[in-house]
């Protein structure tokens, strides 16, 4: 889930606007972006890589560790079991708007087949100094340094503005790890801190999150055990809840997902929450001091 | 995408052959006494969007047609929820035996269907949930083997089904198709009635769409209730951007709903009140121009920030959009920047040369700047 230099990317949907663009600019900050897929253009070579018909055939010629979907929503499902299909250890998934039922389908193959999704709905993931692979401005210096602070986020331009303010603070980042702003995730709040945690690299966390699920909840679970320090910002305080799920939704979460819960969850687990994005970076450069 | 109980039963549950009243769409007293004629003694049910409408007295019991027509007039046009009431269903009034619970829903945390159901349905299911969540069995399904008659036998064992058993499977299975095949959130029958000649009855149906499946589900996206929308909240969906219209003095222009909600935030953390949500994420990010046409057109705002963090979104083309949009309307409310990320530079140059003002540097002090001027 975090980014290493030389690990191979394949990107489906390479040839489109979106695709070629941001192709670019991994490629730029030094991601070994190694074949593209588009089954229209087969036989072809775009950017300098060579277009399969599939990620199966691109595969069989290229291995590749992770694959990076810029496919529309309602071909997104077949694309990302086509990378599951071809042993893609990691499949970042940037498309909005898949069908739910589509995404229920995604998770249970990649379960079945040991495959980590990231995302849907994700701006991608960022490791400073290594390459990026999504719609991140990994490339810009001004936003990313090389450090040892770990961020977690679900949405692409919040992450964004909390790893600018923590470069502009003289914290690098160890790895941004952006997962995704869709209420079904394959990569959880609690999968990236695990990850974090994990990380040499990574000394303290901030994890960005948001109002509705009970990601927070379950991830204060495991920072109850971490000796590593975490900030978190929770969006969506002023936010109206969600009730669109009525009972069954009551139900199910049980009176989690709103913000005083998710405070509570974390400030419990001794994670220092803040009150506004710029409080993250006053609070990491805290437990430098 | 939300059905009221009519469309969820005609639209969705007959057509997978689930069992149901026999009931009548009335918009008048007169039709109701009429229904009542046709049907016998029945149930006049409020049809409105939200749940608890037992509750707020939106649902009696009528026995004679003149009984109906007083009802009807007592229901329609009665509030519930923010709803006024335009349509009532008449049933065929059922002799119950029991009330149980099914719901067929995304469990979201194990990203798997799940399938509910009680013994002990009816208006208090969520205090049932709370109190004595083992009233409620649970079955998470892997979506790759489904749920069928086999799955359902084995979740109900144990409980005291009797006669009923058959039909409760049946209704369970049923319910996990129409699930999987409307692109359904959650299909929810409360109650789900044994009857006292052993039938097993549909008596309510909750249906929520998946609004990322509205192109494959035309048939139910005709048959939603429209979102309860202002003016100006209708205008931006027709531009597709989602804007919500808050009752505060701050307008909020920010791209990506993760740093929209933060300036909310700020905003009110800072004592202000924010006068919209407005989503210009995504694709979305190009329509800046009307974005802002739309803030500024909410009576209530007296102050106005941008809050810009480029990630894909490109900042330069967004205040290109705002710049445009802002030289066309000649507002005349103060408005203050902080703009990074992707186009920076760009962007920042043209608010400096085109409006003449200085962007912020951090999104706090931007957001301060306008509480302060919005009072």
């Amino acid at each position: 889930m975090i980014y290493r230099s030389g690990q191979k990317v394949l990107v489906q949907g390479i040839t489109g606007k979106q695709g070629t663009f941001w192709s670019q600019k991994m490629m730029e900050m030094g991601t070994s972006v190694v074949a593209g897929v588009n089954p229209k253009r087969a036989g072809e070579t775009h950017l300098g890589v060579p277009v399969f018909a599939s990620a199966v055939e691109a595969t069989k010629q290229i291995p590749c560790d992770l694959s990076v979907i810029f496919v529309p929503p309602m071909l997104a499902r077949d694309a990302i079991v086509d990378a599951i299909d071809a042993g893609v250890g990691c499949v970042v998934v940037l498309t909005e708007h898949i069908p739910a039922q589509h995404v229920l389908e995604i998770h249970a193959r990649a379960k079945r087949a040991g495959c980590r999704i990231v995302g849907p709905n994700t701006a991608g993931i960022v490791t400073p100094g290594e390459g990026f692979v999504g719609i991140m401005p990994g490339h810009n210096q001004n936003i990313f340094k090389p450090g040892h602070i770990g961020v977690i986020s679900r949405s692409g331009s919040l992450g964004t503005l909390i790893c600018l303010n923590l470069t502009r603070a003289g914290l690098g980042q160890s790895a941004f790890l952006g997962i995704g702003g869709d209420p079904m995730i394959g990569t959880t709040t609690r999968d990236a801190l695990e990850a974090l945690d994990r990380d040499e690299r990574t000394h303290a966390i901030a994890m960005i999150g948001e109002i509705g699920g009970t990601m927070e909840e379950e991830a204060a679970e495991y920072a109850r055990t971490m000796k590593k320090p975490i900030a978190s910002f929770i969006a969506g305080r002023s936010s109206p809840p969600d009730k669109k799920m009525g009972h069954a939704g009551a139900i199910v979460t049980g009176g989690r997902g709103g913000y005083a819960s998710k405070r509570e969850a974390l400030e419990q687990a001794g994670v220092r929450v803040v009150d506004t994005p710029h409080e993250i970076a006053l609070a990491l450069q805290g437990v430098y001091a | 995408m939300k059905l009221e109980e009519h469309a969820a039963k005609s639209v969705v549950l007959r057509p997978a052959g689930a069992p149901i009243g026999n009931a009548r769409l009335c918009a008048s007293p007169e039709e109701v006494a009429e229904a009542i004629r046709a049907v016998g003694p029945a149930v006049v049910k409020a049809q409105v969007p939200s749940g608890k409408r037992g509750k707020a007295g939106g649902i009696k019991v009528a026995d004679t047609p003149e009984e109906g027509a007083e009802v009807a007039k007592t229901i329609l046009g009665m509030t519930i929820g923010g709803d006024v009431v335009a349509r009532v269903l008449v049933e065929e009034k059922a002799a119950i035996a029991r009330e149980f619970y099914a719901a067929v829903l995304i469990d979201v945390a194990n990203r798997s269907p799940l399938v509910l159901f009680s013994t002990e349905g009816g208006m208090d299911i969520e205090e049932v949930a709370l109190d004595r969540p083992d009233a409620i069995r649970r079955h998470v399904v892997d979506v790759l083997e489904g749920f069928g008659e086999p799955e359902a036998r084995a979740m109900l064992r144990g409980l005291d089904l009797g006669s009923a058993e058959a039909g409760v499977v049946d209704m369970l299975a049923r319910l996990y198709r129409i699930f999987r095949e409307r692109d359904a959130e959650l299909v929810e029958i409360n109650p789900l009635a044994e009857l006292k000649d052993g039938r097993v009855v549909a008596l309510d149906c909750k249906f929520v769409g998946d609004d990322a499946s509205r192109d494959l589900q035309p048939e139910i996206a005709a048959a939603a209730t429209p979102d309860k929308q202002t003016e100006l909240e209708r205008r931006g969906a027709e531009a597709g951007l989602k804007f919500i219209q808050l009752d505060g003095n701050v307008g909020v222009l920010a791209n990506g709903a993760g740093l929209t909600m933060t300036t909310m935030d700020v905003i009110n953390h800072a004592g202000g009140r924010p006068a919209n949500f407005l989503e210009i994420g995504g694709e979305a990010y190009t329509k800046a121009e009307v974005a802002l046409d739309l803030v500024l057109s909410n009576p209530g705002v007296k102050s106005l920030v941008v809050n810009f963090c480029g990630a894909f979104a490109r900042t330069d083309v967004m205040a290109e959009g705002v710049v445009k949009a802002w030289e066309t309307l000649k507002p005349d409310v103060p408005v203050f920047f902080s703009i990074h990320g992707t186009g920076e530079d760009e962007a920042v140059a043209l608010v400096r040369d085109r409006l003449g003002l200085e962007p912020y540097d951090l999104m706090e002090d931007a957001v301060k700047a306008a509480v302060e001027a919005a009072q």
